[in-house]
């Protein structure tokens, strides 16, 4: 799923400066899950804003709403209250959620309450680690499973390098050498040929080199146009 | 057998145990004192003198033209280049700017990631990697580079650099084993000459070089010297696969302050002997007291 962190008070403070009516709309979705964007954290939200305000004497007026997932056309109507009958919008959704939401409403500014972080899983209680970029060229296979194109800090992909230190990457003793994992792993499973074999360098068009990536299912768009 | 690129080939061709040396470029635009280094100590003890690239993700003045500046001393240079701040495209204007200049011996390493050095928030690169730098050299040695032209096919190069090839190794790494591998990739991707990470324990680096034997590339054992304990200390806290036994550690801190730099002479010097019948040189960085390289070999006692 896609992990988002919240953004600071303060700098959210800081964007509602102009506006004065402010929905604060939750996604449920990824951040429901990792339980940064939820229903819940946006009805805390507005609520914090609300007094902040009314301790400035800035009177901000927040109101709070959520919907399924903010980044597919149908949760819309789900919506209380048009977006547009507020000064803004401050979406609790990742990045995905805030553009589709400010093109399906181009007149209401949308602005963003989260930091989008990455594709992750929650590896223990409050816990969420980095295992995905989209990187659109899925090496897993050869890996063992682990991914050194996200969870090696250089993505490299024919080892690791000098900097691996005890299983750990040069960069913390906190994260972990993604080639010592892949390592340990292909050694169990009698697969250490899979890292012998010279990986050529990658194309990266299938990451971000060529520009925005998108995803085109033929028959349901043939289908569509039929109907 | 092909005639040497190098000065540094042909001297592993001879068989005579190599010595390398290294210097780091300095932040700013006053090359004369690693210049001076260079001509006054390393150019008549050493085959060649490494020129590092931006080591330890710091910012300075690049390997090239300095490298570059080497030769025009007549001192044959190693041109270190990392993955880090370059991508494909650069790395081969690189190679080829390098080969205009004269430069043969080429150095292919990771480089360390830019969390390490004084720009943390620079975008890191690695598009290639160590194995596929030394892809990227063969093939422009070959007459063609990594692209295509519009038809697909490879682009052919005016005029065809030659490169003599080199990686590097951790041989002390907690697990050496996936360093083997890599290393195999990299002689597998073309490199013809392996200079290591520092070694301190000679055991340890002789139980590699076993392992390493059929591989049948010159292999250069890295001697960093240790300036004082704190330094040895912090080597051990702080740089991965690089371990300085106690007696080491001991030996410089009981060293009155006049005789440190003797005691860290006569270090370098025993480590080289210890290891010099299972390897086919000696990779000396001094980390700035070039002066002390003549001693270093001296004491070695190979001359």
């Amino acid at each position: 799923m896609i992990v988002a962190e919240r953004k600071s008070f303060d700098e959210i403070l800081e964007m509602l400066k102009p506006y004065k009516r402010v929905l604060v709309l939750g996604c449920g979705g990824c951040v429901t899950v990792c339980l940064t964007g939820g229903e819940k954290q946006a009805e805390e939200l507005a609520s914090q804003l609300r007094l902040a305000s009314k301790h400035k004497g800035a009177n901000l007026e927040a109101d709070y709403d959520y919907i399924t997932r903010q980044c597919d056309r149908e949760f819309v109507e789900n919506l209380k209250e048009g977006p547009d009958k507020y000064d803004c919008v401050l979406s609790l959704a990742c990045g995905v959620g805030v553009q589709f939401m400010s093109q399906l409403y181009p007149d209401v500014p949308f602005l963003p309450a989260m930091n989008t972080t990455f594709y992750g899983a929650g590896t223990a209680s409050g816990i969420w680690e980095e295992y995905c970029h989209g990187c659109g060229d899925c090496v897993l296979a050869l890996t063992g499973g682990i991914c050194p194109i996200a969870r090696c800090s250089k993505s490299l992909v024919n080892g690791p390098c000098g900097g691996t230190n005890d299983g750990k990457c040069e960069i913390s003793s906190d994260m972990d050498c993604a080639w010592y994992l892949i390592y340990k792993r292909l050694t169990e499973k009698g697969k250490l040929d899979e890292f012998r074999r010279i990986q050529p360098a990658r194309d990266w068009r299938k990451e971000h080199g060529a520009g925005v990536r998108r995803l085109v299912l033929k028959e349901m768009v043939e289908e569509e146009s039929e109907a | 057998m092909n005639e040497p690129v190098s000065k540094l080939q042909q001297a592993f061709e001879s068989g005579e145990f190599v010595f390398t040396g290294e210097i780091g470029p300095p932040k700013g635009t006053n090359v004369e004192a690693c210049l001076h280094e260079a001509s006054r100590y390393l150019k008549h003890s050493v085959t060649a003198v490494n020129v590092t690239d931006g080591q330890t993700a710091v910012m300075r003045i690049g390997s090239m033209p300095v490298s570059g500046m080497l030769l025009d001393r007549g001192i044959e240079p190693i041109f270190q280049m990392t993955c880090r701040d370059r991508n494909r495209i650069a790395l081969q204007m690189d190679l080829l700017s390098a080969a205009s200049l004269g430069i043969k011996n080429v150095l292919s390493l990771t480089g360390d990631h830019v969390a390490m050095g004084d720009h943390p928030e620079a975008k890191p690169v690695f598009d290639l990697d160590s194995v596929t730098l030394l892809q990227a050299m063969v093939k422009l040695e070959a007459g063609t580079d990594m692209g295509r032209d519009i038809k697909g096919n490879p682009n052919e190069l005016d005029g065809v650099p030659e490169f003599f090839k080199g990686c590097c190794v951790t041989p002390c790494a907690e697990e050496v084993e996936p360093q083997i591998i890599k290393l195999e990739k990299k002689v597998e991707a073309g490199a013809q000459f392996v200079q290591t990470q520092a070694v301190y324990e000679p055991p340890a680096f002789e139980k590699f070089m076993r392992r390493v034997e059929r591989l049948k590339v010159p292999v250069m054992v890295g001697i960093v010297m240790l300036k004082n304990a704190g330094m040895a200390k912090y080597m051990n806290r702080s740089v991965p696969g690089v371990h300085v036994p106690d007696g080491l550690i001991k030996r410089l801190s009981d060293a009155a302050k006049e005789d440190r730099q003797k005691v860290s002479i006569e270090i370098c010097g025993e480590l080289i002997s210890k290891m010099k019948d299972c390897c086919r040189g000696a990779h000396l960085m001094t980390l700035g007291w070039g002066h002390c390289v003549p001693d270093i070999i001296e004491a070695a006692g190979l001359v």
